[in-house]
């Protein structure tokens, strides 16, 4: 190649001529510059692990390009470049994650004991737990599925098997909208709606859930459509062609075929409104004893817990900060079940659609 | 597939009329019940609207001299939307780079083996709830962040941003600023990752045969064809980021001023975190003004949204 075009042929451009870092050029500058940044950091006695980090990603990024130009050309050096800046991008975006991860567990772990789950709160005297407020999450939580799960998805039947015209628009519309609400309004619109009726400074358990529906209703319309519109039609148009009305195909064909993908968007929209704290704030109240019934009377949840054992700790304030830590812990170990537990029913269950 | 629906729901209903008129009504029923759900999702959203208009409107109505601090309502909502825009602001300045460099490294340069796995990391960004964001925020982003803090002031204090006095808690704009960021992160990738993998693959595959390296590739086809959806999807970024409470509740030290100044202990509040901070311990007409306030971020957040929705409408994403 390098022959022909040096007898016959005007020169090939550099980047054709094609000199290349060999292929473990990446990690080795990774792994050269991280020991470099290392060395260098203790020198000037300052190692820490996010100082190192930024430093290391400037050192190689910086080196890649510069052991790349004379040998690749500007053009693959840029390339390579923007390749090292968007996956250290990347890393950045995820080091909030693992630090979350690692810090909520480690200090949450402590406080999680079989008291956190049992016990209930003895005023301002140190101890207790949150079994009140686990209570209150399923409650507050259960209700406000039963109340979202029917309408939204008997809506995202209507959008799917009979929506058409202004109607059907109109609700595409609002939904996005829906989904827009910050949670806050949803809960100042709860605790609206029941001031005007039952007078100011109402809380109740049922207020929370109403609040957290509005939250939930479009998170389960727009996931149940999605399922709804790959139920293939002609499982439709097999039903009709044997003489079965129209709703009677939705209720035997078409929700079970989609019934796996339906339960997965519920199980998603229930991860994503369980951990919800600002609505709870202003319509069920901060509580210290266990309810069990939505009707009557304040309730405490999960996620209010955690913030209001921060905000108003007890006499011993570590005592109380470990608690807030473990009710966190215990809110995102159900997040995360319930975002697995979804994936799996959907592998598990999910009709094979030829 | 408007069209598709539009023909099978007419020979469904051929069919069962032909099939008689009892289950032509049970039919009916069904369709009715249907159609109720759609209507009471429209009327709880006109709901929303209507009855936080009707509880704010005592405040809204009021002498200035009944309402918390004796402001009149204006005066008492403007330094708290000039927060919450503020924090949302900065959220959105510094998400839109990072989602943009996430989703072009899940859909252009991940190894297609690992796309999935890392999706899912991304969007359990979003799973986490705000008031552990808030909690991670203040016990330990905002401690990480006070040598940060310092160094800004020193280096860089003649920036109206950076005037200090640096906060020696943390409990900042900037950090506060930083926590949305993770937070709005997912949403706005997730848009930007959805239409850069749905570049046309003859653009890519043409620029890489005119021999383009793969960031020319990127830059030149894959960027083009996703800025307006980056947009939109920061606009629904800007909007999450504007009505979020817990974090910024649980992060900022507020003191109700209105400054540009992100790195000291006083700082503007937002709507939705003074809804939180004062709610619980409010009555009569000062309920009633903090409702009001939430209209005010209905508002806001409403104005966001449409315009995100308007640019992915006009651009017809697919």
């Amino acid at each position: 190649m390098e022959a022909r075009a040096a007898t016959s042929m005007p020169p090939v451009p550099r980047q054709l001529r094609g000199g290349a870092l060999p292929d473990w050029a990446p990690y080795g500058v990774v792994a050269g510059s991280l020991a470099l940044s290392t060395l260098v950091l203790s020198a000037a006695g300052s190692l820490g692990v996010a100082l190192l980090m930024v430093v290391a990603t400037i050192v190689s990024c910086v080196a890649i390009y510069a052991w790349s130009r004379p040998v690749e050309g500007p053009k693959r050096a840029l390339d390579r470049l923007a390749t090292f800046t968007i996956v250290a991008a990347f890393g950045l975006a995820l080091i909030p994650l693992i630090s979350l991860l690692y810090q909520v567990t480690s200090r949450g772990l402590p406080g999680l004991d079989w008291e956190f789950l049992t016990g209930t709160p003895h005023g301002i005297i140190n101890g207790g737990g949150a079994a009140h407020a686990i209570v209150g999450t399923i409650v507050i939580t259960g209700v406000a599925a039963l109340i979202s799960v029917p309408i939204g998805i008997m809506a995202a039947i209507y959008l799917n098997e009979y929506g058409a015209g202004r109607l059907a628009r109109a609700l595409t519309f609002f939904v996005d909208v829906m989904t827009g609400i910050p949670s806050i309004v949803a809960g100042l619109f709860a605790y609206a709606l029941f001031a005007i009726f039952l007078g100011p400074g109402i809380r109740l358990g049922v207020m929370g859930s109403v609040a957290l529906s509005v939250l939930m209703v479009p998170i389960v319309i727009r996931s149940a459509e999605e399922v709804l519109k790959v139920v293939p039609d002609h499982l439709r148009e097999a039903a009709y062609a044997l003489g079965t009305p129209k709703w009677k195909t939705i209720v035997k064909v078409v929700l079970p075929t989609a019934f796996a993908g339906l339960v997965t968007g519920v199980m998603i929209a229930i991860a994503r409104i369980v951990g919800e704290t600002a609505p709870l704030l202003v319509t069920t109240g901060v509580v210290d004893s266990i309810n069990t019934n939505p009707f009557q009377g304040r309730m405490q949840n999960l996620a209010v817990y955690a913030y209001s054992e921060y905000r108003t700790p007890g006499i011993h304030k570590t005592d109380s900060y470990d608690r807030a830590w473990a009710a966190a812990l215990t809110l995102i170990v159900i997040v995360m079940l319930l975002n697995v537990a979804a994936r799996l029913v959907y592998r598990r269950y999910r009709t094979e659609i030829r | 597939m408007e069209a598709r629906a539009d023909t099978t729901t007419n020979a469904g209903q051929v069919l069962a009329m032909a099939s008689g008129a009892r289950r032509a009504g049970g039919d009916r029923v069904f369709s009715y019940l249907s159609i109720a759900a759609g209507v009471t999702i429209l009327a709880l959203l006109a709901g929303v609207a209507l009855f936080l208009i009707v509880e704010a409107m005592p405040a809204i109505t009021a002498d200035s001299a009944k309402l918390p601090e004796g402001k009149g309502l204006i005066e008492y909502v403007a330094p708290l939307a000039f927060g919450t825009v503020l924090a949302a602001t900065l959220a959105v300045v510094l998400a839109v780079p990072l989602a943009v460099a996430v989703a072009i490294f899940i859909s252009h340069i991940a190894p297609r083996r690992l796309v999935l796995v890392l999706g899912f990391f991304v969007d359990m960004l979003a799973a986490v709830p705000s008031v552990v964001y808030g909690l991670w925020g203040i016990f330990v982003l905002g401690p990480a962040a006070v040598p940060v803090l310092e160094w800004l002031e020193q280096k860089l204090g003649f920036i109206p941003f950076f005037a200090g006095p640096a906060s020696v808690t943390g409990r900042t704009m900037l950090v506060a600023g930083l926590v949305l960021t993770v937070m709005i992160l997912p949403i706005v990738s997730a848009v930007a990752r959805e239409v850069f993998s749905q570049t046309p693959r003859r653009l890519q595959e043409g620029a890489l045969a005119l021999g383009a390296t793969r960031w020319e590739m990127i830059r030149m086809t894959v960027v083009p064809f996703g800025r307006s959806s980056v947009i939109s999807g920061a606009m629904l970024g800007l909007g999450r980021a504007l009505g979020e409470t817990m974090a910024v509740t649980i992060i900022l030290s507020v003191s109700g001023i209105v400054t540009f100044n992100l790195i000291s202990q006083s700082n503007p509040s937002t709507i939705a975190a003074n809804i939180a901070l004062e709610f619980p311990e409010s009555s009569g007409i000062a309920v009633n003004a903090l409702i009001a306030s939430g209209l005010a971020l209905f508002a806001i957040t409403l104005v966001t949204n449409l315009i995100a929705r308007a640019i992915i409408a006009r651009r017809g994403v697919g």
